[in-house]
């Protein structure tokens, strides 16, 4: 799960890392007046989106004046921002982030992510702040300097003055790098993060470490046990179907096809897709209707897939390990008949009583097309969008 | 022979009397595997499915000299039951649960590596020996005792695996799903070295997916290590990056984990792979020239 940066910038102030001091506001009004309770002449303005790539497009602004402030508010709020992390109708801003200004020295990059490969928690630090880092390990590897957590003793002291030394800080940078280093390893760790990201992180004209930016994501398995986390969910940032999908603890991802598919298990569902491709369609979707999937599950995961209007056929494919396909096969006549399904719908069962459920959906009067088998399912689909793309 | 379990391995069941426990462990007596007893804490004494509930594992350990444990409790809870079967000496323990938190099973992994235990899963379907032992919850009849060891990410995946074995008269040695998380307990080089090692597995399927970079290490251990036949294939060759596909680790994220860079790797290392799922069996029968 994603936060915002004000969000983030909250919980870094509540860990007693440096940040500026900023008010989240929904209002033009409400902007002006956190400038001026913020004092100053000089500010930065930025929209909450969930997404990078924020200052290229607009998003983030310096202004000089209160009338700067209201107007960067006005043009924002209720519009979307297109950036190039984005699709092309980008996020929607619903909140402005007003910030006091920083003079800046010089910018590094600190971030930490649970890494893969070591199966560790690794901090990763740069001198090259400020641009995306990804080009930066892509272009220079050796810019990236590492610290590896252990996972028995935790993050130490030493390991942020090491960092520091090689950034080439000096003199009481060294001792603020190693708070800030050991600060968001604690909160790393308290809240279940899954990455965790200052770019940039600056050095002040008074030669002060300062956290400019903060990006934070929280690991969605562990949000039972932060629930003040889970509160700041902004389902806004999310594409709509998505949001709906989880609400019924389905997982889906919308796609660009014309080939609506409802697949059990998250393997099989990308499969099936791969599919899908490989005889000449194109899938409209993810879904993965789960192990246990029930009838209302059914019911719920066809109207989602027939809330995109590019469908123009369904594909079902199960392979019934514990799920019954009789079972699957009710539910699918259930969704039909209650959603009112208007494309053709190929089905393909296999498995625990997938002859039954064949036979179930025969016998239902139902125009539902049954595949004999994966592949042949996968390619009367085809033919029943329309044909190859 | 097989790989981590047979017909002798004696089972005990963490979270027995919970529904999921219940459900999967009445299956699995069914098959005919050694579920020897159940753990849930404070019904120590009683009986399930006709056999004994204890408090503790090390309880249930002493008592039935037990040596793998299957784990169906919520996310939650699986790092302190995870923690306790590696303390209780058990040596395979095979974890079902799914959604358990990524910083839980960091720590979980990095005790595991000091333990000498092996751990499989979680957010698996766990491990068969056809005709022999079955922990976890795939369906026990699609299988057929055989020579094809099976490892894989996904669930429903490696049972479309196994049925392409099965159908063609092939067999499994053994199936093992290591499971759809970030942090797994056993990775693709762990099991496919005990398949390398193992007399009656001739061929291996691997069933990978994007995210991480899991493949490629196997990609690199089996030029360097395995000398059986390998069928690979990789799902979501059109799965779009950034998005989390079902599995907590099935994520392309910096452009990295690509099915085709996986391919790719593969391919490097001598393994026959197939763009089709469907095409397993034929591809098994093509590198191996079995009827």
């Amino acid at each position: 799960m994603n936060l915002h940066e004000y969000q983030a910038k909250g919980l870094f102030a509540e860990y007693g890392l440096p940040v500026s001091q900023g008010y989240a506001v929904d209002t033009a009004d409400e902007a002006v007046a956190a400038a001026e309770k913020i004092g100053g002449d000089r500010w930065v303005v930025k929209v909450q989106v969930h997404a990078g790539g924020r200052g290229k497009a607009g998003g983030v602004k310096l202004v000089d004046s209160l009338d700067e402030v209201r107007a960067f508010a006005e043009t924002w709020v209720g519009k979307n921002l297109v950036t190039f992390q984005t699709d092309e109708n980008g996020q929607p801003v619903s909140k402005i982030y007003v910030e006091s200004c920083t003079d800046i020295d010089r910018e590094l990059y600190l971030g930490a992510v649970v890494d893969r490969g070591s199966r560790r928690v690794v901090f990763m630090a740069s001198t090259e702040g400020g641009v995306e880092i990804e080009k930066v390990a892509e272009e220079t590897p050796d810019k990236i300097l590492r610290a590896v957590i252990d996972p028995f003793v935790g993050a130490q002291p030493y390991q942020g003055r090491d960092l520091a030394f090689r950034l080439g800080l000096s003199g009481p940078q060294i001792r603020q790098f190693a708070d800030l280093f050991m600060g968001l390893s604690k909160l790393f760790h308290e809240l279940d993060c899954s990455l965790l990201e200052v770019n940039p992180l600056v050095i002040t004209d008074a030669g002060n470490i300062h956290c400019l930016d903060a990006k934070v994501n929280i690991d969605s398995n562990a949000l039972y046990r932060q629930p003040r986390l889970a509160e700041m969910n902004d389902p806004s940032q999310e594409d709509e179907r998505e949001a709906q999908a989880a609400e019924f603890s389905l997982n889906y991802v919308a796609l660009d096809g014309s080939i609506g598919c409802m697949v059990n298990g998250a393997g099989l569902a990308m499969g099936t897709m791969d599919l899908v491709k490989l005889h000449g369609g194109n899938p409209a979707n993810f879904l993965d209707v789960g192990g246990g999937a029930t009838k209302e599950a059914v019911a719920e995961a066809f109207k989602i897939i027939l809330s995109d209007e590019a469908v123009k056929a369904v594909l079902i494919n199960i392979f019934g390990g514990i799920v019954s396909c009789a079972i699957i096969a009710e539910g699918i006549i259930g969704a039909v008949e209650e959603v009112g399904v208007e494309v053709p719908v190929v089905v393909r069962f296999e498995g625990n009583s997938s002859a039954q459920g064949r036979a179930t959906l025969a016998e239902s009067g139902l125009n539902i097309i049954p595949g004999e088998s994966l592949v042949d399912a996968v390619e009367k689909a085809v033919a029943a969008a329309g044909g190859q793309a | 022979m097989s790989i981590l379990v047979n017909k002798d391995t004696k089972v005990i069941c963490q979270g027995f009397t919970g529904s999921q426990g219940t459900l999967h462990s009445e299956q699995s007596l069914a098959y005919g595997t050694q579920l020897v007893g159940g753990v849930t804490p404070g019904k120590g004494g009683s009986e399930h499915l006709g056999l004994p509930v204890f408090n503790t594992v090390a309880d249930a350990v002493a008592a039935t000299g037990a040596t793998a444990s299957v784990i169906y409790v919520p996310a939650g809870f699986c790092k302190d039951s995870i923690l306790e079967a590696l303390n209780a000496g058990i040596e395979l323990i095979v974890c079902i649960s799914e959604g358990i938190p990524t910083l839980d099973m960091l720590s979980v992994k990095a005790r595991l590596d000091v333990s000498g235990a092996r751990m499989v899963g979680p957010n698996c379907p766990g491990v068969i020996t056809p005709g022999a032992c079955k922990i976890g919850i795939m369906p026990g009849d699609i299988h057929l005792p055989g020579k094809v060891g099976i490892v894989s990410r996904s669930g429903t995946l490696t049972y479309e695996a196994v049925k392409q074995t099965t159908d063609r008269g092939f067999g499994q040695s053994s199936c093992v799903g290591i499971g759809g998380d970030p942090i797994p307990g056993s990775h693709f080089i762990d099991i496919l070295g005990l398949f390398q090692e193992d007399p009656e597995t001739e061929a291996i399927v691997m069933v990978g997916e994007i995210g991480g970079t899991a493949e490629e290490e196997a990609a690199a251990f089996i030029k360097a290590n395995v000398t059986k036949p390998v069928v690979a294939y990789i799902a979501g060759v059109t799965a779009p990056p950034g998005k989390r596909m079902g599995h907590a680790g099935a994520i392309i994220a910096g452009g990295k984990g690509t099915a085709d860079e996986k391919f790719a790797a593969l391919e490097d290392a001598g393994v026959r792979t197939v763009r089709s799922l469907a095409e397993i069996g034929d591809a098994l029968a093509d590198i191996t020239g079995w009827d």
